[in-house]
């Protein structure tokens, strides 16, 4: 009789896949050299191809038991695991770029629309406002004016 | 200067919480956000309107210097990028 042993490149695979995808959100997210261009996460999801494709050529090997549920099992994990990285892709590389053109946004050159907005104490602030404001006894060179999706 | 649909009790809680100094402006009806044309339509909670990612630098004068309308949304301007642009306003 033969002895089962643990197809661990298979799950390791699979677990690394997992960590590749969650890493990003979670770590590598908060660093521009790894979040313009998610090249670690990539890195990862090779290393866990790898592994997973070891672990399917095991799962198919003539040498394990059960040979039938271990196929089944390998190919399964297999596909999630490949599921994992082409979301991840989806994500980054394809859902990303779903933003309006924006082009009537101000261009360089052309004025700043005003406006007029509260701040966090409710107090109404005014682009004009902001540029004439003194910052450490200095008039403004300038505004940086950042708009960011919220729900913060 | 920073924009979004966030209330003023969410933009409150959340400069303290980061220790954030600089201005923080509330624009729950996306009056500016239409205005600078960055409205993402129904992105936000329960099909609300929202900005999407912009920068803008605007000198002295109210005049825009340099633009940033990022492609995706992972990714964005960098702090350095943005004072490298900001050295050459003019006084």
């Amino acid at each position: 009789m033969q002895v089962r042993k643990f197809n661990w490149a298979l799950w390791a695979g699979f677990l690394l896949s997992l960590g590749a995808f969650l890493s990003y959100f979670f770590v590598f997210v908060w660093f521009p050299s790894t979040r313009d261009f998610p090249w670690a996460n990539l890195l990862l999801f090779v290393l866990a191809i790898v592994l997973l494709v070891l672990g399917l050529r095991r799962g198919f090997s003539s040498e394990r038991s059960h040979r039938l549920r271990s196929k089944i099992v390998s190919s399964i994990v297999t596909i999630l695991g490949v599921l994992v990285c082409a979301f991840f892709i989806f994500v980054v590389f394809v859902s990303g770029r779903w933003l309006p053109s924006s082009h009537g946004a101000p261009q360089v050159g052309q004025k700043a629309p005003e406006f007029s907005l509260s701040d966090k104490n409710d107090k109404s602030v005014s682009l004009a406002e902001l540029l004439a404001t003194p910052i450490n006894g200095k008039a403004p060179r300038g505004v940086l004016l950042v708009f960011y999706r919220g729900y913060w | 200067m920073a924009i979004s649909v966030d209330s003023t009790q969410t933009n409150r809680d959340f400069t303290q919480k980061a220790g954030y100094t600089f201005t923080f402006l509330s624009d729950p009806n996306t009056e500016a956000i239409k205005r600078y044309d960055l409205v993402h339509q129904g992105q936000g909670e329960n099909g609300h309107d929202i900005a999407r990612p912009a920068e803008f630098l605007v000198d002295s004068t109210g005049t825009v210097r340099w633009v940033n309308l990022t492609e995706n949304y992972w990714v964005r301007a960098r702090p350095e990028q943005i004072l490298e642009v900001a050295k050459t306003l003019p006084n």
